[in-house]
Parts: structure tokens; sequence; C-alpha cells
């Protein structure tokens, strides 16, 4: 019998104008596992990952997470949601006008009622678990785009969630720093027991760190099962995919606003 | 066969005419609805006074040089121009009483608001409008936080207050700039000056100038938080939402001064 999922999208539709982004999403991540969703550009992955934790309503669906409807919840009926399910964004996110240190404790002075010491061992403790050291008073701009990445994790970690979202967590890195996030993903699944969530087209990585995988397709998820099975994948879908075919057809049933916010 | 052409055409632009009318509409709503998440904002949170203070800093002490350099040039300007025309009228000697109603009652809160408006509706739309396609603020909710409370607020608390400072010192150095020049053109002695300004100026047109610029401040943060939070379109968004708040924010506050003065007038 599997376990009750944490997050599941049940026949999710979301629009944006005439873009139709997703056209019936089913969804369930099960606790504890690396469910990876692959896509092209524009294939509306990083929208299905905002609608997780309410970032983005569905027009039409339902969403659960923890077991909770959250389909048509308030901002403040999501607090709980979202202390439990954090979000790495694909550009990091973090905020320019703090430094290092304040982005990390940022969760923590919002949601625990913790003294300077406490929030200071804390933040040298998430720092510690990405592999950074003595970046506390720098600020974002000064931070490579890996350290960005590594900062944006360390944050996200900061809360001790139940689960984590990657939204395109290797774009944009060089091959070393790829690698490096992926182990990182991989051991905070391991040391953590947390469930992952990863929104990414590259491949190496997904086959690398997921328990599962979702392709997602003009909307709908075009096929799913374990990394082997989908590598073995008959589906003409995968195999295009796999093969790096897919950004063309994507592309033509029109991008979704990914790593943007446009259209909420 | 040119008379379906006509037809369609028309039907074109009353589609079009009924598009912009929906879009105006769903904005207005989008802006009252800010609105009220800011004021459930002030009584339901705990008041982000660092922030607050920050924000004052940003908004009012970095203003002064603007603020200096506007008074000074209005008070000047308008010593020259009421000097030469109530000469006419064989009145130059009292400059100073139009110069100091003209200040308290209508251009010391309104050139300070729109100068204000323009530097600092422009760099909050900019900086929240920056964060928006940066994800920062989806980051701030994604954390649990509320935008409202973290970026709006502050800005809105911190516009409110300053404004109304800046004006008086506004009134204060545009009165100076008029003395300069009505007693270097006019031969006007300061005492005098500043007597004709104490005869004619109450205490209740100074009041009735700042009260307006209490509303604002208010505008001219919650324009340009509300075009802020809705930017999109990446850094050419940023800049379609700043202008959008610059000119928002100005025709309101020039709007919004008519039935103000209206109102303190009715009182």
């Amino acid at each position: 019998m599997t376990a009750d999922p944490v997050l599941d999208l049940r026949d999710v539709h979301k629009a944006f104008g005439r873009n139709r982004v997703l056209r019936g999403v089913d969804l369930a991540i099960r606790p504890g596992e690396t469910f990876t969703i692959l896509g092209g550009s524009g294939s509306g992955k990083s929208v299905c990952l905002k609608h997780m934790i309410g970032l983005m309503k569905p027009d039409s669906g339902q969403i659960f997470a923890f077991g909770e409807d959250i389909t048509s919840a308030s901002e403040r009926a999501l607090v709980g949601v979202r202390k439990n399910a954090s979000m790495i964004f694909q550009s990091a996110a973090l905020f320019d006008s703090l430094n290092v240190f304040e982005n990390i404790a940022y969760p923590l002075r919002e949601h625990r009622d913790w003294d300077e010491d406490r929030v200071s061992a804390r933040v040298g403790e998430c720092l510690e678990a990405v592999g950074l050291d003595g970046v506390e008073m720098i600020m974002p701009a000064e931070l490579s785009g890996g350290m960005r990445k590594r900062v944006g994790v360390a944050r996200g970690i900061a809360l001790e969630p139940a689960a984590i979202l990657y939204d395109e967590p290797t774009t944009g890195l060089d091959p070393a720093n790829q690698r490096r996030i992926g182990e990182l993903i991989r051991s905070l699944q391991q040391r953590l027991g947390v469930t992952s969530v990863i929104v990414t087209h590259e491949l190496e990585l997904c086959f690398a760190i997921s328990d599962r995988v979702a392709l997602l397709k003009r909307g709908r998820i075009a096929a799913m099962g374990s990394a082997r099975e989908m590598q073995d994948s008959e589906n003409p879908d995968v195999v295009s995919f796999l093969a790096g075919v897919h950004q063309q057809t994507d592309d033509e049933s029109g991008a979704a606003p990914e790593g943007d916010s446009d259209g909420k | 066969m040119s008379s379906v052409i006509l037809e369609s055409r028309a039907e074109k632009k009353v589609e079009h005419l009924g598009d912009r009318v929906l879009q105006l509409i769903e904005t207005c709503g989008r802006f009252a609805r800010l609105v009220a998440a800011t004021t459930r904002a002030v009584f339901r949170a705990r008041l982000p006074v660092r922030e607050v203070v920050r924000q004052l800093e940003a908004i009012g002490a970095r203003s002064l040089t603007i603020v200096v350099l506007t008074a000074l040039f209005t008070g000047m300007v308008l010593a020259l121009q009421t000097g030469i025309a109530l000469a006419r009228f064989g009145a130059k000697p009292y400059v100073g009483s139009v110069i100091g109603l003209s200040l308290a009652r209508e251009l010391g809160p309104v050139l300070t608001a729109l100068m204000v408006g323009g530097r600092v509706g422009a760099g909050i739309t900019a900086e929240i409008g920056s964060m928006q396609v940066t994800e920062q603020v989806d980051a701030i909710r994604s954390m649990g936080a509320d935008p409202v409370q973290k970026l709006v607020l502050p800005r809105v608390i911190a516009a409110t207050l300053a404004l109304p400072l800046l004006t008086v010192f506004a009134n204060v150095l545009g009165v100076l700039g008029g003395l300069a020049i009505a007693n270097a053109q006019f031969h006007i002695s300061p005492n005098f000056y500043l007597q004709t300004i104490f005869d004619a100026v109450t205490l209740e047109d100074v009041m009735s100038g700042l009260a307006k610029t209490f509303v604002f401040g208010w505008i001219i943060a919650m324009v340009a938080c509300f075009h802020g939070l809705n930017t999109s379109g990446g850094t050419v968004g940023v800049g379609r939402a700043t202008t959008r708040t610059v000119v928002t924010a100005s025709v309101a506050i020039l709007i919004s001064d008519f039935f103000l003065t209206q109102l303190m007038l009715a009182l």
C-alpha cells in the first residue's frame, strides 16, 4: 500500500489569456521521494510547481498539500503549507537588499520566536549543509551563480521543511556546479528525508537523482514512471524528448511564463 | 459592400473600447484590493518599525535636495511675478502676503508632492517591480510572509508621514527664496516682508495645505507599490511600470488636490 501523497494535483487546468498552459495535470508526490518533472521550455513545469504551494491558483481542478485542500485557500491559510514546503526558485530569488545571513534568517525571523544566537547558529548549520562558509556578510549581487543557488537552498531548508520544490536548480550553471547542486539535492533528501520535487529539462540531473519522473507535454503528463522505466520507455513523447526534439513541439503550443510571475 | 466593411470596423472599435473599459475596471478592482489589504495590515500585523524608519530616510531625507531646489526657486519666481503684477496696482509691498498664501495653501503641498512623487514613486516601483520580475515577491509569499506587510505597508506609512514634513520644509524655503528676491529686486525689507506674511497667513491656511499632503503621500506610495507589484515582462516591464507610476501619481495628485481643496473650503 502506498502512503498518502504529500502533494497532489488532480486534473489541474491553468490558462494565461488564450494560452492554455496546464490542460488537466494529475500528479501525486509520495513522501520521501525525489520526483522530477521533465519538460521543454514553456511546457508549464514551473507553473505546475507554483500551484503546489498556492503561489498560483488553478482555473479548475484540485490541489492537496499534506492532505489539506489548498485549491482556493487564502494566503493566510497557506502559511502552514509554505512552512512545510519550501521553494527554491530558478533565479534563487535572494533578496538583493539583504546579505546572505539575513536572507537565510528571513524565514526564521518570520516563523520562529528565536533569539539572535539561535538564529545565527541555524544560519550556520544551513550554510554548512550546502557547503558554504564565511559568506554570511556578502551581498547576493557579489555571489557567483552556483553560490546564489546554494544560498537559495540554504534559505529553503532553514525551517526544516518536509518538502522542497526546486525550479530549474541547475539551469545556467557550469557542469561542475550542476553536479554539485545535484549531489546537494540527493544528500539533503538522504540526510533530512525530505520529499523533493524538481522541475528541469536537464536529463543528466534528472536520471542521476530521481526516484520517479514525469514528462509534461502540452499541458498534460505525457508519461510517468521510475527513472529506469522512463529511460527504457518506448512512448514516442518520451523517446522524442530524450532524443532532444522536444523544444520545437512545446514552443509551438505557446510558452508558459516560466520563471516569471506574469499573469497570476 | 463598403457599408459591411464600415460596420465591421465599427464593431472592432466598440470591441476594443469595451476591452479597455473592462481592463480599467479590473485595474481599479485590483487597486481597491491592495488598498484594503494594506489597511487590514495596519491593524493586523506588528508595525515594521525598523523598515518604516529605513523608508523614512529613503523617501524623506533623501528627497531634501530636490525639495530645497524646487521650493527656493518657486519662491523666487513667485516673488518676481507677483512683484511685477502687484506693482501695477501699487501693492508691491504686499508680495510677501501673496507668496505666503500661495505657498501655504497650494504651491508648497502640490509642488512638493509632484517632485517627491516623481522621485520616490519611480524608485518604489522600480524596486518592487524588479523584485516582482526576479521572483523575490513570490519568494516572500513562498516563505509564508505577506508582501503587503513587508513591502507595501512600510512605504505607505513612511510616505504619508514624510510628505507633510517635507512640505513644511518647502514652505519655509519658498518664503526665504521669495524674501531674497523681494529684498534684492523690489527693495522690500525682510522685516516688512515677514510681517506681511504673518499678517496674511493664518494657521488654518497652513494646516489646510498640510492636511492635503498626508493624502498625497498615501497616493504616491499606494500607486507606486501597486504598479510595482503588477509589473510583468522583465526589465522592459519595470521601465513601463515606472513611467506609469509617475504619470498616474502626478495626475492623481492634481485631481485629488481639487477635491481636497473643495473639502477644506467646505469645512
